[in-house]
């Protein structure tokens, strides 16, 4: 057997970067929030952050992504631009979708953020369909679709599967599993020991990896995103994580054993994946305080923009229902 | 084959020109459904016969039975820059695919603010008549109508299935095309290639000065029907074949209200909440104090619809129905 890949220092210092600017979008949501400055439902990835940013540094700005309601960190790791994004979800005429959008559907294309969804399991047919168009058009982008384990029990998941494997698809499938639908905890919703088996009745690889972990989440990501741009194929990968701020903010998680939520967040990702970038010498911690300090300023910056901005007139009620001319 | 023949085809056949030569035309434009590549029979009413072997099976797709699937390849495509045509079997089929019609493509050109838009078809057909009971033929025009961002048509020609199609295709907005399984085979006017029919217009199918009958689909050919008895009496009608749904043509429908001041709708649809009831709303609206009667509704019964003969015979809108509710209106 060959030797694993290993990410180089840039890589897992990407990685860094990416899931701390995540972490700090989230404080900083939930803060403003609480704060009475804006008013929104808003669903945290906190806890969840190094998934997508070790998928992310694998793939290209044209490649697509697919994600949820819960997709913050999935929309920041793809590269979308701070001001924008952030005024999006203030509802704001300058947000990526004017403010029509909001929380639950930022999208911006030209980041490769075609489709969020708020619906649990739309994203993969759509998914397929983005990568049938690289496929026809001969083009090597990938599309990586997120979504959570309480998908995996909806119909959508299995039809996108199924046809995924059929049209030999350049998609990846990522199940972030959290644990959690919503309130009910993984065994008492899925059958399967694993979301992953589930690639088994489809004749497409299943993947279990440890989603908080960042190098063996970017080696799983990095292979399945190799082996869709090489025309071979969907993979599913599922990858385990938790969710520390409840399935919506608000909720104070009370279906969750406290022995299991303490656990999670003693486990932290975040802060065990900066002691160990330290301990294996590919950052100081200056460094890293050094890139977390950038990513506060950038956002603060980002935040300022979206306060100051107009909301949508009201007019745009009529604006982008159909074409520009057409009668809706 | 005699000159009066080679001037005719069928819709299935009127379709099939449709996508071949939208598919010629820009290679953007792809097809997908259950059964539909010449593999398979070319679909399972022929619309799609030959597009796969003159075009590959990467533009032409059969899928798994898995409507949500198909829907969403075709969100997915549209996205991407492709303009997919979705075969959903039968409309009562597109239930399973709802969510990604109502909740994807009606609304993501909205809900990211005009950055993407989704054009696509959902072809799809209906229809009572040929005793496929309760899951196999009703009309669920009024449900897509409803949804903002959606285009709905309903063409009854051969000629306007065409013109319709190329316009639908080529559309910038997710468009709901609904065909009829009985009059898949009527042969009529062959349309004159490359000629699209505008959405949002519907056609006068005959002008009169007593009575204004508004139809589409297969019922217009209910109503032409009356309307030609009418003419023995010596009662003139004017007859509308909606051709689109949504938007409504509502310049040519007021138009003609107020010259006769008597409006029937007639639709195989069921009548409560339906296309009849809008077009009544907005005539009322428009027109309140200058109708001669309350505008009048025919559709089908109030039940799904039924196997048996004589009750699926009854269940859609009669040439007697479509009559009576003309006499109620005219007295």
């Amino acid at each position: 057997m060959s030797e694993t890949k290993q990410p180089g220092r840039d890589v897992l210092l990407d990685i860094y970067r990416i899931a701390t600017l995540i972490k700090t979008a989230d404080d900083r949501f939930i803060e403003l929030i609480k704060a009475g400055q804006i008013a929104s439902p808003y669903y945290s990835p906190r806890g969840q952050e190094l998934i997508p940013a070790a998928i992310s540094v694998s793939l290209k700005p044209s490649d697509y992504v697919v994600t949820t309601y819960r997709g913050i960190h999935d929309q920041l790791a793809k590269g979308i631009p701070l001001k924008p994004f952030v005024a999006e979800l203030f509802g704001r005429a300058t947000g990526t979708c004017k403010g029509k959008g909001g929380p639950m559907h930022v999208t911006h294309v030209a980041s490769g953020l075609p489709v969020t969804t708020g619906i649990v399991g739309a994203g993969l047919p759509i998914a397929n369909g983005l990568a049938w168009a690289s496929q026809l058009k001969g083009t090597d982008q990938v599309t990586v679709v997120n979504f959570g384990d309480g998908a995996s029990n909806i119909g959508a998941f299995h039809e996108a599967l199924n046809l995924a494997a059929v049209w030999k698809l350049p998609v990846i499938f990522v199940c972030q599993n959290n644990g959690y639908a919503e309130h009910t905890k993984y065994e008492y919703g899925t059958g399967a020991a694993t979301i992953a088996d589930r690639g088994l009745a489809y004749g497409i690889p299943g993947v279990e990896v440890d989603g908080n972990d960042a190098v063996a989440m970017w080696q799983a990501a990095s292979t399945a995103i190799a082996r869709a741009r090489a025309g071979d194929g969907p993979t599913l990968l599922e990858a385990n994580t938790f969710r520390f701020r409840g399935h919506l903010m608000g909720d104070d998680s009370h279906y969750i054993a406290k022995e299991e939520m303490a656990a999670a967040i003693a486990a932290d990702p975040l802060p065990r994946f900066r002691a160990w970038l330290i301990k294996e010498g590919h950052a100081s911690d200056g460094q890293l305080s050094d890139i977390e300090a950038t990513n506060v300023a950038a956002f603060e910056e980002a935040v300022e923009f979206g306060l100051a901005s107009p909301y949508p007139d009201v007019s745009e009620l009529d604006k982008d229902v159909v074409a520009e001319g057409a009668q809706a | 084959m005699s000159t009066v023949q080679a001037k005719k085809i069928n819709i299935v056949q009127a379709i099939n020109m449709a996508l071949h030569d939208a598919m010629e035309l820009d290679s953007s434009v792809v097809v997908l459904g259950e059964d539909i590549a010449d593999r398979e029979g070319g679909g399972v009413f022929k619309c799609t016969a030959g597009l796969s072997t003159k075009f590959g099976t990467g533009r032409v797709k059969s899928t798994p039975i898995a409507e949500q699937a198909i829907v969403g390849a075709a969100v997915g495509g549209a996205l991407a820059g492709l303009r997919p045509v979705a075969e959903i079997m039968l409309m009562n089929f597109t239930t399973v695919a709802m969510d990604q019609i109502v909740n994807h493509a009606a609304k993501l050109r909205f809900m990211t603010g005009g950055q993407t838009h989704v054009p696509l078809v959902i072809r799809t057909t209906t229809g009572a008549g040929f005793g496929t009971g309760g899951q196999h033929a009703d009309y669920l025009e009024a449900w897509f109508a409803h949804t903002a961002g959606l285009k709905v048509v309903a063409p009854s020609t051969p000629a306007d299935a065409y013109g319709l199609m190329l316009s639908c295709i080529f559309d910038d907005d997710p468009c709901i095309f609904i065909e009829n399984l009985p009059l898949y085979f009527v042969p009529g006017e062959a349309p004159v290639p490359g000629q699209r029919v505008p959405i949002g217009k519907a056609r006068v199918v005959q002008e009169g000065s007593d009575i204004t009958l508004i139809s589409y689909s297969k019922t217009l050919h209910e109503v032409i029907a009356v309307a030609k008895s009418l003419a023995k009496e010596g009662i003139s009608a004017e007859v509308i074949d909606l051709r689109t749904i949504s938007p409504l043509d509502m310049d040519t429908i007021i138009a003609s209200a107020k010259k006769t001041g008597r409006v029937v709708v007639a639709h195989e649809a069921q009548v409560d909440f339906g296309v009849g009831a809008e077009i009544s709303a907005r005539l009322h609206k428009e027109l309140f104090g200058q109708l001669k009667a309350p505008v009048a509704r025919v559709g089908a019964a109030r039940s799904p619809v039924p196997f048996s003969k004589p009750l699926e015979t009854a269940f859609v809108p009669t040439r007697e129905r479509i009559l009576a509710a003309i006499r109620e209106t005219l007295n």
